[in-house]
């Protein structure tokens, strides 16, 4: 039986209601905080458990919150944005757990100082934020939020924030932005990061809804039984979201690094394997930011440095698999297709250069491609990722810019026999 | 004349009340109006502008950047399928084709009657449930092409009418309770903060302030 945390009252009846969470030990964690830990406290438990932001940068979580500018005034921000394609774990915890994440929300704020705290979650999840606001509205009557929480003196207020259909926002700057009531652009750094100038130019910790959904049960059990779990670096457990080609996609919490691709994909628990008679072409581990990994990676445990090792990311923790029926080029010119639409706009390389990869890339599927678009391609994509390594050179002053070329470059590379067929033959070779 | 409802109009104070600067309540009450109208109207946006105490292009300007807020008017239902690369593969591109196709429109179209609006959208979170589509951003997945038609006719008959509410994502979303920790505090301590600031710098220069 493997430990699940964040995921571990999923299926409860009424688990998005006070009464559910508290009879499932809800809200012990943050009376434990207030009332028997400093902030000093808390923040040390949370350094203990080693704990990487399960946004997709995969920073510590403590030593972010220690880098927090000391001031007066502080805000937390909770980055509930979830729009990685085929990235679908927070909308599962907003949906079915919300008050496991404003107890984390709330102990994350006594730990840090914070003066108001915000959760935004994406504009597209309706239902997600009527459960979260619900949820904050019992914390409200339960004396969990507000003034002098339980007792301990301790005050501070949840505020949650709607998006309104951005991917960029996902970008810590641009969601700050954005919560300023601005158009979602994201700001220059270095030099100042959201915990020197954030929210309002104050200092600022944004972290994500599965980080914060995990603090309680670090509270609780201590930073080194969430370290015990997992391997190395990746500590904990982590919600994969899995999708594409496979029999059961769905989100799945596994220990860190417990798991290969291969048992994720095929055990009969997990993905339940491909169609009958079919293989697995490529893996996008990640989210489409990531570059896709061959068959031959499927035995790579599913841990943060094992995948940076075999030259891509574990990222948002979201994993699309391609059975060998899925066109490549189709999949990489849709992937461009989505930055194209979602770059914001600020900066050249990344405004001009995602349409002109979605249109080489949009023609050679469509069959009147030439042999010198793959290098023109990948001259594009070295424009935005110059020298095209990963992790990518930056021209751009987010990371959604190189970003871009990860999907084209890897099917150019892994799949270059598909893009001379489709040339050659003038369309696309699969069926859709 | 006003815009929002008395009843809109009392939930837009209690938003522009939550935030240490009340430009932050732009979206929020950019969703409430769409709850009230479908889009963002010209009296919604300065209305809008009025309440945040700022000018109505800068409403305009910030709404023009997201998706999700319209300045041109909508169906009852707006219909977004998503085409990106879970939902491709499994047969998102033809799924929006044939929603093309039923409902008589290319996306971004309306139909004649007002009922309907069709989007072709981006991952919309829901993968494991693909292809999926999103009517007033509630999610139905995974569809298949009899399944969508039957999604449409009973969205026609009105028989979703408890699951799928109209536009504005905050229209079932409510804050009981008001903030307890006073702006003023937070106001308060951020001069505090600005002061501090401001005399470091100077300690740190002591030419800066008197040359200008």
């Amino acid at each position: 039986m493997s430990t699940k945390i964040v995921t571990a009252r999923v299926g409860v009846k009424d688990s998005h209601t006070i009464a559910a969470y508290i009879e499932h030990g809800g809200y012990k964690a943050l009376r434990k905080a207030l009332l028997e830990m400093t902030p000093e406290e808390v923040q040390a438990e949370v350094t203990a458990s080693g704990m990487l932001g399960r946004g997709g940068a995969g920073f510590e979580t403590g030593r972010k919150w220690s880098m927090l500018k000391q001031d007066l005034v502080k805000y937390l921000v909770v980055n509930g944005d979830e729009s990685e394609p085929s990235t679908f774990k927070d909308h599962l915890l907003v949906e079915n757990d919300p008050h496991q994440l404003v107890e984390g929300t709330l102990i994350t704020a006594y730990a840090i100082g914070a003066s108001r705290a915000f959760i935004y979650l994406r504009g597209e999840f309706a239902f997600g934020l009527e459960r979260v606001q619900a949820a904050i509205n019992e914390a409200y009557a339960y004396g969990a939020v507000g003034g002098n929480i339980f007792g301990s003196g301790f005050s501070v207020d949840l505020v949650l924030q709607p998006g309104a259909g951005a991917y960029i926002c996902g970008e810590e700057t641009a969601l700050i932005e954005s919560l300023e009531g601005k158009r979602g652009y994201p700001r220059i750094k270095p030099p100042y990061f959201p915990a020197v100038i954030g929210l309002y130019g104050a200092p600022t910790i944004v972290n994500n809804v599965e980080t914060m959904s995990n603090v309680p049960w670090i509270v609780t059990n201590g930073g080194k039984a969430f370290a015990a779990l997992g391997k190395g670096r990746s500590t904990g457990t982590r919600l994969f979201a899995l999708s594409g080609d496979v029999m059961r996609p769905g989100n799945y919490e596994l220990e860190m690094t417990s798991k290969t691709f291969r048992e994720l994909i095929y055990d009969s628990d997990l993905g339940g394997g491909l169609k009958e008679g079919r293989s697995v072409k490529a893996v996008i581990p990640g989210g489409v930011s990531a570059p896709w990994i061959g068959p031959d990676n499927l035995d790579l445990p599913l841990g943060q440095d094992e995948v940076a090792q075999a030259g891509s990311m574990l990222g948002s923790g979201s994993i699309i698999v391609l059975d060998d029926h899925s066109c490549a080029v189709r999949a990489a010119w849709r992937i461009t297709k989505f930055f194209n639409r979602e770059s914001c706009g600020q900066c050249t390389p990344c405004r001009e250069g995602s349409g002109w990869i979605e249109k080489i890339m949009h023609r050679i599927e469509m069959g009147s491609g030439t042999e010198s678009d793959l290098d023109l391609v990948l001259d594009a994509c070295d424009n935005i990722a110059p020298g095209l390594t990963w992790p990518p050179q930056q021209t751009t002053i987010c990371v959604l810019g190189p970003s871009i070329p990860s999907s084209v470059v890897s099917a150019i590379k892994m799949f270059r026999d598909e893009f001379m067929i489709h040339i050659k033959e003038e369309g696309c070779p699969f069926v859709h | 004349m006003s815009f929002f409802t008395p009843e809109n109009l009392e939930k837009a104070k209690v938003l522009v009340g939550l935030y240490p600067d009340r430009r932050s309540a732009l979206i929020p009450l950019c969703h409430l109006a769409q709850g009230q109208r479908g889009h963002l109207s010209h009296e919604a946006i300065e209305e809008i502008a009025e309440l945040l105490e700022i000018q109505p292009a800068e409403v305009m300007g910030t709404a023009s950047f997201y998706d999700m807020l319209h300045t041109e008017d909508v169906g009852k239902y707006l219909v977004g399928v998503c085409t990106n690369v879970a939902c491709l593969l499994g047969g998102g591109q033809e799924l929006l084709d044939h929603a093309s196709d039923v409902l008589g429109v290319s996306p971004g179209g309306t139909t004649e009657d007002g009922m309907f609006t069709l989007e072709e959208v981006e991952c919309v979170a829901h993968c494991d449930k693909a292809p999926c589509a999103q009517v007033n951003y509630r999610y139905f997945g995974p569809l298949g092409n009899g399944d969508f038609d039957t999604l449409v006719d009973d969205l026609k008959n009105d028989r979703l009418s408890e699951s799928v509410p109209p536009h504005g994502v905050l229209s079932r979303v409510f804050r009981d309770a008001p903030p307890m920790v006073p702006l003023e505090i937070i106001h308060q301590e951020r001069r505090k903060m600005d002061e501090a600031k401001k005399a470091r710098l100077a300690a740190q220069n002591p030419d800066a302030g008197g040359k200008q």
